[in-house]
């Protein structure tokens, strides 16, 4: 984005700079010219960035202590929150931090499904989204089996044989994936490996999903292009990076609550129980962030149908930019997709809800209306709408409303409104 | 600012009643005391838990194992807080099996302070057929495996009551109130006066349930009491720099004409 030829100051730093471009590259990062209006749903990407990181630092510490053996998983899981130092604290982080980072994906995913951010020219953006958001529940769900506990064991169990569901190889592709025939050590030493390696593919994606990011620059709460960047726009340092960090603060806030004085609200009790092939418990619920999909998949009464829904469900994110037909890109200028929005969003969470109750009689029932409508948002409404909304006037720059003197966008675009009527 | 506060505390909110109805699989309303180690400051009470190390050791050891928990952790900060006097005669009351010594033999010994505590049977078979098939669960992270945890545990505790007229029992099958399918394996264990406590304590029911309970919310959480105090810590720590990051970012953002 920042075109301008930069030069280092120091001899030894244009030396350094000719040969490896790395001051180029803190100055485009500082220098960024980042849309003036950002609201707080755009500090999730910030707080995204602190979790990974998070995640990874604590991972480590506990792989050090931790024993990826189905007779001494459980054991060393306690042997961590008892006598490693801080080791109740690290693995509570981590715990934690997992449920913390998707209830951050979802801010981030649904404020870029309010104001359009997945439209061109983003799509790139969003699909590496949706590829790290994928990668996120593939590691969440190995390193929810590593405590070897009863749920990490029977959650392992119901999700890996989602794959025989496949016609003809159905059976072997499980097999192979256990490692045996049924979940056994075998399955836990590669969930390790796996649940190891995801977050540093993902660390991969992350900066690629910024480099992408960085080409078009951000989209903003108006949705419209940057006209003047020298009026539309703030250098990323200090203006954003002090705004990311006060809104990462009470992220924090929020997360030590978790961490400090509810570590296993989010998780099950049944996980405190070691892991016995032999006693099935009564319900076998994922962790929380997975329950919308959990009750999609569900909701067919046919496995291998079921099993393609639930992927589906997260595989048409990936089609978004182009089955949504509006040119708009915020929804705050579009009357009638807000509301769908919003009727998305309640949509999401019964699935949620219905996926932690046991599937049958209404439960059921609400599940399979919630699951039909999902699909029917994305393949129905969005395609139908971007033809027939009449979509409210937009600003001719982010700056008028912004000038206007409030960064509230409802305020804003009624200024906007009146300044038109005048 | 305002709005923020209030979606995050909206949020807080949502994820704590969604993760509640999750858990509350049992209808039965739990019982419940005013336990000591509830709440931002919660605490263990150390003569609770010393009484309640009594209570496991006379009741609950012949059969439930702690098989995570060590002797030395007796005597530390945060726990029953016995003095390491006491924590090495209590151990050295126990018999350990330890070996092969260099005959190759196995021999018996006074379990020491690094070791665990003993275990009730010397395997689950055997467990198994000394309780009529049922395997008494080791206590260690107990009140943590079971929805409800201190209170479920409680309750069970003190759920023994005579079994509705249409359902009949097994032998060796009691009814309880409180359990899981309100069948349980465990005849009813606690009744006034079983035990004597050493600081004079009238041993109730209630009171003995109340200190048991409180000693394996200990053995489940030996840091509870840390992990309370480090989190107010630091809550207090992000709260401070907060209100400083909220200011500096107001003064930055004045540079432009804009609201943040």
């Amino acid at each position: 984005m920042s075109d301008h030829n930069y030069t280092p100051s120091s001899k030894f730093g244009k030396w350094f700079n000719d040969r490896l471009p790395l001051l180029t590259l803190a100055n485009h990062l500082t220098d960024y010219p980042t849309p003036k209006n950002l609201n707080y749903w755009w500090t999730f990407g910030g707080i995204l960035t602190f979790c990974l990181i998070t995640q990874i630092i604590t991972g480590l510490v506990l792989a050090m202590h931790y024993i990826a053996h189905a007779d001494l998983a459980f054991s060393s899981v306690e042997h961590i929150m008892r006598d490693v130092n801080y080791g109740w604290l690290i693995r509570y982080i981590h715990a934690n931090g997992a449920s913390m980072f998707f209830l951050a994906v979802y801010i981030h995913i649904f404020r870029s499904l309010f104001y359009g951010s997945y439209k061109a020219p983003r799509e790139i953006i969003w699909i590496l989204g949706i590829m790290i958001y994928l990668l996120m529940m593939a590691a969440a769900f190995m390193g929810y089996v590593l405590p070897w506990g009863q749920m990490s064991f029977w959650g392992a169990t119901v999700i890996t044989n989602l794959f025989s569901a496949i016609p003809l190889v159905g059976e072997s592709i499980t097999t192979w994936l256990w490692g045996g025939y049924s979940v056994d050590n075998p399955t836990l030493t590669r969930f390790f490996t796996l649940h190891y390696l995801i977050p540093f593919l993902i660390l991969g994606l992350v900066v690629l999903h910024i480099w992408a990011l960085h080409v078009p620059g951000n989209n903003n709460p108006v949705g419209i292009d940057i006209q003047k960047p020298s009026k539309d726009t703030v250098p990323f340092h200090p203006y954003i990076v002090i705004k990311d960090l006060f809104a990462l603060l009470l992220f924090m806030i929020v997360f030590a609550f978790f961490v400090f004085y509810s570590p296993n609200i989010l998780g099950h009790a049944d996980n405190y129980i070691e892991a016995n092939p032999l006693v099935t418990p009564a319900h076998i619920v994922p962790e929380w962030y997975l329950l919308p999909f959990y009750a999609i998949l569900r909701s067919i009464p046919d496995k291998l149908l079921g099993v393609v829904a639930m992927l589906s469900a997260i595989f048409i994110l990936a089609a978004l930019p182009w089955l949504d037909t509006s040119k708009v890109r915020s929804a705050v200028f579009r009357p009638l997709y807000k509301q769908f929005y919003w009727i998305l969003v309640i949509d999401v969470l019964i699935l949620g809800y219905v996926g932690a109750m046991p599937a049958e009689g209404l439960y059921l029932l609400i599940a399979r209306v919630a699951t039909a409508y999902y699909f029917l948002h994305f393949l129905l409404i969005l395609p139908i709408l971007g033809k027939i909304e009449k979509t409210t006037p937009l600003p001719l720059s982010i700056t008028s409303p912004v000038l206007g003197g409030s960064a509230d966008l409802v305020m804003a675009k009624s200024i906007d409104v009146r300044k038109e009527k005048l | 600012m305002q709005r923020i506060l209030k979606i995050l505390f909206f949020l807080l909110i949502l994820n704590t009643n969604f993760a509640n109805s999750i858990t509350a699989e049992n209808s039965t309303k739990l019982l419940t005391t005013d336990w000591s180690f509830k709440g931002l400051f919660g605490k263990f009470d150390r003569a609770s838990l010393q009484r309640g190390y009594q209570v496991y050791n006379e009741v609950c050891a012949s059969c439930h194992s702690l098989k995570y928990v060590s002797y030395r952790n007796l005597s530390e900060k945060g726990g029953p807080e016995f003095s390491v006097k006491e924590a090495k005669a209590i151990a050295a009351s126990f018999e350990i099996t330890d070996g092969p010594n260099q005959d190759g033999e196995m021999f018996t010994r006074p379990a020491k302070l690094s070791d665990k505590f003993a275990m009730p049977y010397s395997n689950e078979e055997e467990a198994k057929s000394a309780n009529g098939g049922a395997y008494p669960p080791d206590m260690s992270v107990l009140v943590k495996a079971r929805a409800g945890g201190a209170d479920y545990i409680y309750s069970v505790l003190l759920g023994y009551v005579d079994p509705p007229e249409n359902i009949k029992l097994d032998d060796g099958v009691y009814y309880n109130k409180y359990m899981y399918g309100n069948k349980i394996k465990m005849p009813k264990q606690l009744s006034d006066g079983l035990v004597e406590y050493s600081d004079g304590t009238n041993a109730t029911e209630e009171q003995m349930a109340k200190d048991v309970v409180s000693f394996l919310m200990w053995t489940a959480e030996p840091h509870l009491e840390q992990r309370h105090k480090t989190g107010f810590r630091a809550i207090v720590y992000l709260i401070i720099l907060t209100v400083l990051v909220y200011f500096s970012m107001k003064k930055i953002w004045s540079r432009v004409e804009t609201n943040v």
